[in-house]
This record gives structure tokens, C-alpha cells and sequence, in this order.
């Protein structure tokens, strides 16, 4: 079975600081992880790999610093690792991100199964993922908690939804994004961390990948950033003490004044 | 301070202190309450390898070095001495198979070993033996090919959850020292059973139990070197193993003392933050710089030892000394930091207090850490 799994590096924080001129993230004096959901999904694809034998390919798009992350996941029991790395895809929107990331797969040729994580950290839009299954044409299930069972090339698993879960199958290639239910990522060995600094990181730019200068970077992106915030924090509400008749009333009176 | 550690040093330090914050820290408390003996913790310490670091790689470690296994014990040790003890322990029981088994005892032994798949013990310690080691009562008779024991080890660590034993009894009574020798034994042979589990003050997520063996039956083959070396066998293990106790002592009291100044800077009183009190800051500039200098000891002992220094029972016996007491004395002053709080179970710093204090005692009392110091120096001086 071959895994490909797609990471992206994030800077360590949940209050991510950003540029008001230029409306990107401040990364300067920010640790850089593995998007914490995509940690999932590499210890899911390194399981699936043990219970059936193949190998798990990783793959991110981002800056030369980028490697450390794939090294990581190499360290985990990744087996090969390539990063997609080039200043023409700077600036690129989850549109051109999902296309660059599927054009690179389809480089890299057959596979079984994608896996990300569900979205990243800093910018939660949980579109890459299913952008890279619409491009490849591939089916795609989205918050996947647990893969069931796998059948020759079908496979089955459980989906978290609101109120509970849906069971899916699906028939193979596919993609799939996942949830922390789904596992526990290890720690890497030693052994594995030895492997990972020597391992080789292969490095896509536009000279191998060729792609289309329309869809990609900046110029390839139909989302246009107008402004970030943090939106404010909500303030507590009222909380209206009493006998319940008395609390009824009070509080229509107050929906009235506020016109809701 | 730089100890200028290489890229692989810097990795098992990473390694063990990420196994330290995510694993460790969380259950520390729990543990330290029902006193179980931590597998769920001892199967990530294995599955990182580093079990694997102070056995050759010629027998599926990696490497034996003292040095590397002072740097993951003092890591993990900083989240909880007790976990951290399971992990030390086991080395402490697989020295004697590295410096003395011969090829055949190696090969059985040291790859489960090296793996984290079997945890090893060493037991000297009797209940009429403690410090005088040479006081023990457990017989080994030779029978045919087979040793047979008789006697009753107690406060072993890893008594009971681990597979392999190193057993110092006495085959020769008559020559005194010179009549102990040095077995492998393994869980399940036949007459060889296990005591009392203690419930122990501090490190409590370690088990300590009394090994009973009662016409044990151990292969002749296991004996480890020859028979009479069973105080070598020990001491030249202690010799190895010391710093590694020094590692656990000094992982406990940088823990303490990382807690203290975080415990400082956020506790108001008097309208600001207690750190910004001298009185404080000079506690915490004490331990920090003792701390330093336990370490900076430690270290280059350690160092010694894998260099193949010949005699390191001066440095090693300094290096365990010293390390307890900064230990002992952090820990109480970071407690003091805390104040009413730092008394109170619901805080974790009580407990370092109750791990520190074990390694002031075991594999060897300060005191008799400083004849073993003095009668060096009083030898050296002699030549």
C-alpha cells in the first residue's frame, strides 16, 4: 500500500500574530511544528503501513525551512519525504496550494490513499485537502475518526459528524482528512531520528513540476485577503436568577428591548 | 552552560524530555498515588530505543554509554524520579551482564534488554545486609550443573515486574567477600518467588519487592565470571551505575528548581510577583548555580567512564554524593518557595522532596560514598 500523506509546517501558537500591512503571518521568533491534525494523519498512515507492508511517501508545500518537518515525519517511519519548495508559489490561496500539491502527486504517480490532517492550525480553512481529491478526481471523506476496514482496493470508515458519525465506503485511490479521534502519534525512536537526519529530502520546484504560471502563487489565487482579525472575545452573558415564572417574563422583556 | 554535546547527545536529550512533558508529567502524580508499576510509560521509553543506550550495538543497543544513559535519565527523571528509576534500574541490572557475561550470556540477555522487551534488576541488598554488602546470607550451592539457592533479597527495584535478575549470593562462606559470586536469574525458575512489595516514601511509581529463593534451581551456565567474583561483579557495576543515580538526582532537582521559579514568578504577594523579592531570588540563585555544578560533575564523570578510564569509584562515588545533596537541598528550598501550597499534595512539588531522598541512600549511602571517596584519596596519596 502506498500512503501519501500532506503536511504543512505552522508556527507553535494558537495566537497567530499577523502582518497588518501585508495581512500574512508574523513567523519571525515562532517555533515551527507540524500542524498539530496532520501529526494524525501521518501516525495513521504509518500504521496502515505496518498492518499491510508498503510505504508512506510525505509531501508539503513551503519555504526551505519546510525540510525540518519532513524530517520529522521521516523520523517517525515516514519512508520518503519531498518538499515542494519554490518562490513562484509564494502567496498561493488553498486553490493554487490544493492544484500545486496534486499536481506533485501526480508526479509522483500510483498510490492508494491520501491522508491530511483535517486543517491546519493557522489558517483553518480545511479546504486543501479536499481541493487536492477535486483535482485529482479522487473521492474524498472529510473528518475521518477511524478506517474500519480495508477490502482489496475498498475501503471503510467512520466520519465524525455534529451529532455522531457516518459510516463511508469508498473505493481506492481516495482522500481522506482526519481527526485527533483517530489516534495517538507516537513519539519517533531514536533510531528513527538518526534515519531522518541523513535522510534524503527530495525538492520539487517549477522546473520540475512545470505547472501552469495561472494557477499558481499569488497570481493563481482567486482568494483575496481584505483584512485578518482575532475577533473580539465574547464578554458573558446575563444570567437572570428566580422563580421561573418571574425569570420568563424578565427575559421576553429583555428580548423585546433588544429587539431580537 | 554549553557541554557541548554532540548532534546525537542533543537528540536523545530531546527525545527523552519530549517522552518527559507528553507521556510522563501528565501521569506523574497518579502514579506516585497508586503506586503501579509504570509498563504504558516503559513501552514508549522502549519503543523511543532508549533502552537501547547503554548496551553495544554488537547485541541490538546502541552503543553502551554511560554518558547517553545520564542524559536520558536526568531528562525523564526532571517529569518523575519514580518512572524515571524503572528506566535506571534496568541498567543498573544489565551492567553486570555487559562487563562480565561472557558471549553466550550476551547474546541470550542483552537483546531483550536493548529493546525495553524485558527490564533487568540487580540484588544485593539483604534485610541483616545493607551497607555491609559483605554481611549477605544468601547461599548458592553447586549441585551438578546446576547453582541452588537459598536466602531472601529485599528493597529490589524492579523486584517482581522485572524478567532478568542479577543475584549476588554467597558460594563460599568461609572466604568471606571472596566466597560471593554473581548469577543471572529470570522470573519463573523453579524455588525463585517474590515478598513484600514496600510502599515506599517517594519514587512510588517504582516497585520494590523481596526476591525469596528457596532451593532455586539457576543453570551453572549463569553464573556470571567466576565463582568469588561477586564483589567485583558489584562494585565495578556500582562503578558504572553511580552516575547514572547522580543523573536521576540531578534530573529531580532541575525539575524542582524549574518549578520554583515558575511557582515564583507567578505568585503575588504583597502586591507583585514573589520572584521579585531578593530573598527569593538568591534561593533561586543558589540552587541554580548547585544544580550547574552537580551537572557539570556528572557529566564529566560520566564522560570518564566511557573514555575507559580504569578506576572511576572516586569520581563516580563523588559524582552520586554530590548530585543527591544538591538534590535534597533544591527540592526542600523549591518546596519553601511554594510555601503553604508546596506542602499540599495538589501541588507537584512535595513529591520531588519525597523522590529526591532515595538517592542519598541507595546503591550506596552518602557515607559510605565518602569512605569509598577517602580511602581513594588516602590511596592515591600512598603512591
Amino acid at each position: 500500500m502506498h500512503i501519501i500523506v500532506c503536511i504543512k509546517q505552522v508556527p507553535e501558537t494558537t495566537e497567530v500574530k499577523i502582518n497588518p500591512e501585508t495581512n500574512t503571518l508574523i513567523r519571525e521568533g515562532v517555533k515551527s511544528i507540524i500542524n498539530p491534525f496532520d501529526m494524525y494523519a501521518i501516525e495513521e498512515g504509518i500504521r496502515l503501513k505496518e498492518k499491510f507492508t508498503g510505504k508512506v511517501t510525505v509531501i508539503s508545500m513551503g519555504p526551505p525551512q519546510a525540510e525540518a518537518a519532513l524530517r520529522e515525519a521521516v523520523a517517525m517511519g515516514a519512508d520518503e519525504a519531498i518538499l515542494i519548495c519554490d518562490r513562484a508559489y509564494a502567496g498561493s490561496d488553498t486553490w493554487a496550494t490544493s492544484y500545486t500539491l496534486a499536481s506533485a502527486i501526480r508526479k509522483i504517480g500510483s498510490y492508494d490513499l491520501i491522508l491530511c490532517g483535517k486543517q491546519a492550525s493557522d489558517g483553518d480553512t480545511a479546504q486543501v485537502g479536499p481541493g487536492i481529491s477535486a483535482h485529482l478526481d479522487i473521492p474524498q471523506v472529510t473528518y475521518v475518526k477511524k478506517i474500519e476496514e480495508v477490502k482489496g482496493s475498498v475501503m471503510r470508515v467512520e466520519r465524525m459528524t455534529e451529532e455522531g458519525y457516518e459510516v463511508v465506503e469508498t473505493p481506492l485511490p481516495a482522500l481522506f482528512t482526519v481527526v485527533k479521534e483517530i489516534n495517538e502519534p507516537r513519539i519517533p525512536s531514536l533510531r528513527g531520528m538518526m534515519r531522518a537526519k541523513s535522510a534524503k529530502i527530495v525538492v520539487w520546484s517549477q522546473k520540475e513540476l512545470q505547472l501552469d504560471p495561472k494557477n499558481i502563487g499569488l497570481c493563481g489565487s482567486p482568494t483575496q485577503v481584505v483584512k485578518i482579525f482575532t475577533p473580539p472575545q465574547r464578554t458573558g452573558g446575563q444570567i437572570l436568577h428566580g422563580e421561573v415564572d418571574e425569570v420568563a417574563r424578565k427575559l421576553v422583556e429583555l428580548l423585546k428591548d433588544e429587539v431580537i | 552552560m554549553d557541554y557541548l554535546l554532540t548532534d546525537e547527545q542533543k537528540m536523545i536529550k530531546e527525545l527523552a524530555h519530549k517522552i518527559a512533558e507528553e507521556k510522563i508529567r501528565p501521569v506523574a502524580a497518579r502514579y506516585d498515588q497508586t503506586e503501579e508499576y509504570p509498563w504504558e510509560i516503559i513501552k514508549v521509553i522502549a519503543e523511543a530505543d532508549l533502552f537501547g543506550l547503554f548496551i553495544p550495538e554488537d547485541y541490538g543497543g546502541l552503543g553502551a554509554s554511560v554518558f547517553n544513559l545520564c542524559l536520558a535519565t536526568e531528562e525523564l527523571s526532571r517529569a518523575c524520579g519514580g518512572i524515571a528509576v524503572c528506566y535506571a534500574a534496568s541498567a543498573l541490572g544489565t551492567f553486570p551482564i555487559i562487563l562480565f557475561g561472557n558471549e553466550a550470556q550476551k547474546k541470550k540477555y542483552l537483546p531483550d534488554l536493548a529493546k525495553g522487551k524485558k527490564v533487568a534488576a540487580f540484588a544485593i541488598t539483604e534485610p541483616e545486609a545493607g551497607s555491609d554488602a559483605s554481611a549477605i546470607k544468601t547461599t548458592a550451592r553447586k549441585e551438578g550443573n546446576y547453582y541452588v539457592l537459598n536466602g531472601l533479597k529485599h528493597f529490589i527495584t524492579n523486584g517482581g515486574d522485572a524478567e532478568v535478575y542479577v543475584v549476588i549470593a554467597m558460594t563460599d562462606k568461609s572466604k568471606g567477600a571472596r566466597g560471593a559470586s554473581a548469577f543471572i536469574l529470570e522470573k519463573g525458575m523453579p524455588g525463585f518467588t517474590f515478598g513484600k512489595k514496600e510502599e515506599k516514601f517517594g519514587i512510588r511509581a517504582s516497585s520494590t519487592r523481596e526476591l525469596v529463593f528457596n532451593e532455586c534451581k539457576v543453570p551453572a551456565e549463569n553464573l556470571l565470571g567466576k565463582e568469588g567474583m561477586g564483589f567485583i561483579v558489584t562494585m565495578k557495576t556500582f562503578d558504572m551505575s553511580r552516575p547514572g543515580v547522580a543523573a536521576q538526582a540531578l534530573g529531580i532537582a532541575q525539575g524542582a528548581l524549574e518549578l520554583a521559579v515558575k511557582y515564583a514568578k507567578e505568585r503575588q504577594q504583597f502586591g507583585k510577583s514573589i520572584s521579585s523579592f531578593q530573598g527569593i531570588q538568591w534561593m533561586l540563585a543558589d540552587m541554580a548555580t548547585e544544580v550547574e555544578a552537580a551537572r557539570a560533575l556528572v557529566y564529566s564523570t560520566a564522560r570518564m567512564v566511557d573514555a575507559g578510564v580504569k578506576d572511576v569509584s572516586k569520581e563516580s562515588a563523588m559524582a552520586k554524593m554530590y548530585a543527591s545533596d544538591v538534590a535534597m537541598r533544591v527540592t526542600i528550598d523549591a518546596l519553601q518557595i511554594f510555601g503553604g501550597y508546596g506542602y499540599m499534595r495538589d501541588y507537584p512539588i512535595e513529591k520531588y522532596v519525597r523522590d529526591a531522598k532515595i538517592t542519598q541512600i541507595y546503591e550506596g549511602t552518602n557515607q559510605i560514598q565518602r569512605n569509598i571517596i577517602a580511602l581513594q584519596l588516602i590511596k592515591e596519596m600512598a603512591k
